[in-house]
């Protein structure tokens, strides 16, 4: 029988089940309500229950198996009092299909939870729900973010994020967006969106801070928790390892993304000793895996991009001939005007910025890129090696109009100033 | 299993000029394919033969000539479905010969 747990020590025990176990108690508990909000309510209640009684009883040995078993619990016992008023009720399992008995937790195999946390994701990230509203729900129902949180994440009004989430169950409801996990022909689509919204909650926590920053790096974590995730449900799909591998690899650098005095530092001025060599090794192992499929995935070919630079041992000598190589690669299977700006830049390394600006400016033609302040800055980098001080100096400025985030603005402000001098 | 109404929308300027047989024979060929999920369904005549009649608020209608809404592409038929979720209905969906695309809605369970 468990002691009394000290109240610090039971909020932290709660707080970390919520962090790592919210998805898993969920997707368990719709497998009983049959519903998302009934099954929402329903783990909310259990999550409080256990502030209360871990204090008195003590922190059970699996926190998710319990929560899971009050969650279970409550969400039948709300069925039950509300069976007559909402017999008509639209489900996404079907009810029959429901045994009570199974509320108890040992009653599932391993194999039911993993595919109930699936189930969940490939739901929230459905392609008939829209891209925001996918990220939105991924967000509240698999990470258990609460609304004003996910509100905060992409700078929008509360009320505005409550309502695309209110919509967006709305449809999966009325709509019937299955509760399943796709297979056939139609898992490697599926995946390639499920990917795609991970990795969009890991760049928008990742992008140069902005706003709130706490909360962005609170996002960035998210994003790789959920990687995490999805590896460990998906063991053996290469763009989840690409995606994850891409995940790690320019997470590795964060700590040297920001210089002393809190600016933003380019990859070329970064100190490559405060880089995570732990992360860049699983990275690079997880490349070399995601690599030898056929047709890799752009995850793979981007996370084997940062390989090069992560696994290079000073800027110098950076292997651009293979990063070249590897934005060919990318431009192939992605055709992205960011791609081919990118794939410029590299080019402009290995064969000379002369050769380089040639693409870059022909890139200025395209009307994707015209409000895109990267190519102006990249532009202007390239004029500035090739000693043209005022074409340089004017595409900085172009490049200042185009970006309202403070460190960028700073950043380019510093170069500008390098030039006048 | 759930109904749906697939809604099917065409650029009928360029609809009218391809050949009317070769895309009635694919329509066709969609319909065997697909026989047991398909409750119904109809191609309409050109939206310029539509008209609208909108409530006036006093009791009254007010009659225009032409479709309800006004776009480039033009409702030009329907089939009502039936499936098991919105992923068999999307896949249904995409089989339909259309030209500019279609729209898939559920359609309301009413309770008795």
């Amino acid at each position: 029988m468990p002691q009394r747990a000290a109240s610090a020590q039971v909020a932290a025990a709660v707080a970390d089940a919520h962090r790592t176990q919210w998805a898993f108690v969920l997707a368990a508990t719709i497998r009983v309500s049959g519903d998302i909000d009934t099954a929402e309510e329903a783990v909310q209640d259990a999550y409080a229950s256990a502030l209360e009684t871990w204090g008195a009883r003590g922190i059970p040995d699996k926190p998710g198996a319990w929560l899971t078993t009050s969650a279970r619990r409550r969400a039948l016992d709300m069925h039950r009092r509300a069976a007559t008023a909402r017999r008509a009720l639209p489900r996404l399992i079907d009810p029959n299909a429901i045994d009570p008995e199974s509320a108890t937790f040992a009653a599932d195999g391993a194999d039911d939870i993993r595919d109930d946390r699936l189930r969940l994701i490939f739901t929230c990230c459905h392609p008939a729900l829209d891209l925001d509203a996918q990220v939105a729900l991924t967000l509240r129902l698999i990470c258990g973010l609460s609304t004003a949180d996910v509100a905060r994440a992409f700078l929008v009004p509360e009320p505005t994020m409550a309502a695309r989430i209110t919509r967006a169950k709305k449809k999966i409801q009325g709509a019937g967006i299955p509760y399943r996990v796709p297979d056939g022909a139609e898992l490697d689509e599926r995946v390639n969106g499920v990917v795609g919204v991970v990795y969009l909650v890991y760049t928008t926590g990742h992008t140069a801070p902005s706003g709130d920053s706490l909360m962005r790096r609170d996002l960035a974590a998210r994003g790789y928790e959920l990687a995490r995730m999805l590896r460990e449900l998906m063991p053996t799909d290469p763009a989840v390892a690409g995606l994850l591998a891409l995940i790690l690899l320019t997470d590795a650098r964060r700590n040297a993304r920001l210089d002393n005095d809190g600016g933003l530092a380019l990859l070329s001025d970064q100190d490559r000793s405060r880089w995570d060599s732990r992360a860049i090794q699983e990275g690079a192992e997880l490349v070399r895996e995601s690599l030898s499929t056929r047709s890799p995935h752009r995850f793979s070919l981007m996370a084997a991009i940062a390989a090069v630079h992560d696994e290079s041992p000073s800027w110098s000598q950076t292997d651009w001939e293979e990063i070249l190589g590897l934005y060919d690669l990318l431009a192939e299977t992605w055709t992205s005007p960011v791609v081919q700006l990118n794939r410029a830049i590299a080019l402009g390394f290995a064969r000379g910025f002369a050769e380089g600006l040639v693409v870059l400016d022909e890139l200025g033609a395209d009307p994707r890129l015209a409000r895109y302040p990267y190519l102006a800055s990249s532009r202007a980098d390239f004029l500035a090696r090739l000693g043209r001080t005022a074409d340089a100096r004017v595409a900085y400025e172009e490049a200042l109009a185009l970006t309202d985030n403070d460190a960028e603005r700073a950043f380019l402000e510093r170069r500008l100033a390098g030039i006048a001098r | 299993m759930s109904k749906y109404l697939i809604l099917i929308f065409q650029n009928e300027a360029t609809t009218r000029q391809a050949d009317g047989e070769s895309i009635s024979t694919s329509y066709q060929d969609f319909m065997q394919r697909r026989a047991e999920s398909l409750l119904g369904g109809a191609a309409l005549e050109a939206s310029s033969t539509a008209t609208s009649i909108r409530r006036d608020g006093s009791g009254g209608f007010t009659v225009t000539d032409g479709p309800f809404a006004e776009s480039k592409e033009a409702l030009g038929g329907y089939y009502l479905i039936e499936a098991a979720d919105l992923d068999e209905a999307m896949q249904i969906a995409k089989e339909v010969p259309a030209g500019a695309g279609v729209e898939v809605r559920p359609v309301r369970v009413v309770s008795p």
